[in-house]
């Protein structure tokens, strides 16, 4: 039962009523979808009426009023139908939001939609918390080669015009936990991109749920987010128990292992903690093994014993009453089988999915110096704009595009109208060292094969997977 | 003769279609090819099959957040599925549900829903009662 101050409450069954004005509590609002008016302190007690209700303070009550303007009434009512159908009691200030939104993924729809918001009075627009942004699926320094056409272009040109008018900043990145501000323990964040959101649960023990491109932009105009999922201490609490029998080598193996748990896991809801890593990983290591986790099950949260902020011991988690699941090097191969094709022609090799490190670049630079890439083998390497501009005075793009390759600024390979650029090209057999993109292009019409990164530049010299 | 089914309270308006249904996952990026209206995945177990006007059934949602502007996308152009059911949704399919006005339901109490329903059956989706209705 709650204690209410004020004025509050949704129809509920007649007769039943509770205190009002306990001075202590906060002033709440309860919104009912299609139903939203406030009575006097009547209180459910039928189970469906208990899970239709949301906790709304004063100040999310007047946005849902449309006292805040129109784009914050949309924002709050989005938030209250998602938060509706996961059982959230109230909301939660979020300190962050980040979107992904590349046209792909928006088409003509989703930049008409972002352009409605853009058209409102500034008060009414500008997002209330720091907002930034995931890759961006043209990089208007360089589409046209890529067979990205004018029409594509437009539609980022004009999406980016409506982030901006917004108060949204063009980070352009699904690495901002390395560039931009990374979140601390215990930081509520609503954040787009699944390896962003499992690298920020896992790693700095942020809690964010996967948010959308329309929910994480709800976030930025109302400051706040449904209250379920990970924000909530018992989701955080381990499901699945792996032990590791042979630490990963190489940021390939990483994801390999991260893609094996994720398959396992198989679901949003499924929190692995996994034993047997000794040595701490590097930063570039979660980050491949969180996105291919996450890419394969869906998984936005893991913990590693001794390693992870929220899992010192497999106490902390709740580890140790669970059945302990053993990945063999057995589960690693049948991972690996389908994405082999050694001696096949290579006809684009694809650094991304997540976007470089400044460490990364460096590392394929190295590798490519002195050298050539083949004729008929394309080579991409995609970082964030940030990353690009370090790269570029380190000479790192230098080395790359006297290999033959091409870095992208800003984008993601997969997330830049993979299927159709493909196509231009005649590119069929390609070749990453990222377990996710593998992962995702099989459906784009491409037969992914995945490589270390050394291979991967030794296949784009050969013109053949090595 | 109907039989009812009883799940969690859903997403969006109540729909009548007919089912397909497979014991597979679901993202719009992974697996679809949106212009086709078709999944395009070969490993899918949907693959080749159209999803225009289908009430989808399926296990849960895998993958990226893409899909959460995806069935809007694919709303607004009119090939789109009338609802999907699910074992267990994620986060980014409700989101993408609330933004798109598509009915999206899961959490059904009688157990598997991808063995609870057939292909081809006719089924009415109502999320806001959290039930659907077999004919």
């Amino acid at each position: 039962m709650h204690h209410i101050a004020g004025v509050i409450l949704s129809s509920a069954k007649p007769g039943i009523t509770v205190n009002v004005g306990e001075p202590q509590c906060k002033q709440l609002f309860v919104y009912r979808p299609c139903l939203m008016r406030p009575l006097c302190c009547t209180i459910p007690t039928l189970p469906n009426e208990l899970e239709a209700m949301m906790q709304l303070t004063s100040e999310e009550q007047a946005m849902l009023n449309g006292e805040r303007g129109p784009a914050r009434k949309w924002a709050i009512e989005h938030q209250i139908q998602v938060g509706r159908m996961f059982d959230a009691v109230d909301m939660v200030p979020v300190s962050q939001s980040h979107m992904m939104a590349d046209p792909e993924s928006l088409g003509e729809a989703g930049v008409a939609f972002m352009e409605n918001f853009a058209a409102m009075d500034e008060a009414d627009r500008r997002v209330a918390i720091p907002m930034i942004t995931d890759p961006r699926g043209v990089d208007l320094s360089y589409y046209d080669p890529l067979g990205q056409t004018e029409e594509m272009a437009n539609l980022e040109r004009r999406f980016i015009a409506a982030c901006q008018s917004l108060g949204i900043i063009m980070t352009d990145t699904c690495i901002n936990y390395q560039t931009i501000m990374p979140p601390v323990l215990g930081d509520h964040v609503a954040y787009g991109d699944t390896g962003v959101v499992i690298y920020s649960n896992s790693v700095c023990g942020a809690r964010s749920n996967f948010e959308g491109g329309p929910s994480a932009l709800a976030a930025g105009l109302t400051g706040r987010t449904p209250r379920y999922g990970l924000h909530l201490d018992e989701h955080r609490q381990a499901t699945r128990r792996f032990r590791v029998a042979s630490e990963p080598q190489g940021l390939t193996d990483w994801g390999v292992l991260g893609a094996v748990i994720g398959r396992k896991a198989g679901s949003y809801w499924e929190v692995p903690v996994i034993e047997g890593i000794e040595r701490i990983p590097t930063s570039d290591e979660m980050k491949h093994m969180g996105a291919a986790m996450a890419s394969y099950g869906s998984t936005p949260l893991f913990h590693i014993v001794g390693v992870t902020p929220e899992c010192r011991t497999l106490g902390d988690v709740g580890g140790e009453a669970l059945a302990v699941e053993d990945i063999t090097e057995s589960d690693l191969d049948v991972l690996r089988e389908p994405f082999g094709a050694k001696g096949k022609t290579v006809d684009v090799v694809v650094f991304a999915a997540p976007q470089l490190s400044l460490v990364e670049m460096q590392t394929v630079a190295d590798l490519c110096r002195g050298r050539k890439k083949h004729g008929d083998t394309a080579f991409l390497v995609c970082t964030a704009a940030s990353v690009y501009s370090d790269a570029e005075r380190m000479g790192f793009n230098r080395a790359i595009e006297d290999f033959g390759g091409k870095v992208l600024q800003g984008t993601c390979f997969y997330q830049q109208y993979a299927r159709e650029i493909g196509e231009a090209n005649g590119w069929k057999r390609l070749l990453s060292n990222s377990t996710k993109i593998v992962n995702i292009l099989g459906g784009y019409g491409y037969a992914p094969a995945l490589a270390s990164m050394e291979d991967c530049i030794d296949s784009a010299v050969a013109g053949r997977i090595v | 003769m109907a039989r009812t089914l009883k799940c969690h309270v859903g997403i969006g308006p109540d729909v009548t279609g007919e089912a397909l249904v497979a014991s597979d996952n679901f993202s719009a990026r992974y697996d679809l090819d949106r212009i086709k209206g078709v999944f395009s995945r070969p490993q899918h177990a949907l693959a080749g099959q159209s999803y225009h006007d289908k009430i989808l059934v399926l296990n849960t949602a895998k993958g990226g957040v893409a899909t959460a502007w995806m069935l809007h996308e694919m709303t607004a152009r009119g090939i789109t599925p009338k609802a999907i059911l699910f074992n267990q949704a994620n986060t980014i399919l409700a989101q993408g549900a609330a933004l798109a006005n598509m009915a999206m339901c899961d959490r059904f109490e009688d157990g598997d829903v991808t063995t609870l329903i057939n292909t081809g059956d006719r089924v009415t989706v109502k999320p806001s009662e959290g039930i659907v209705v077999i004919e």
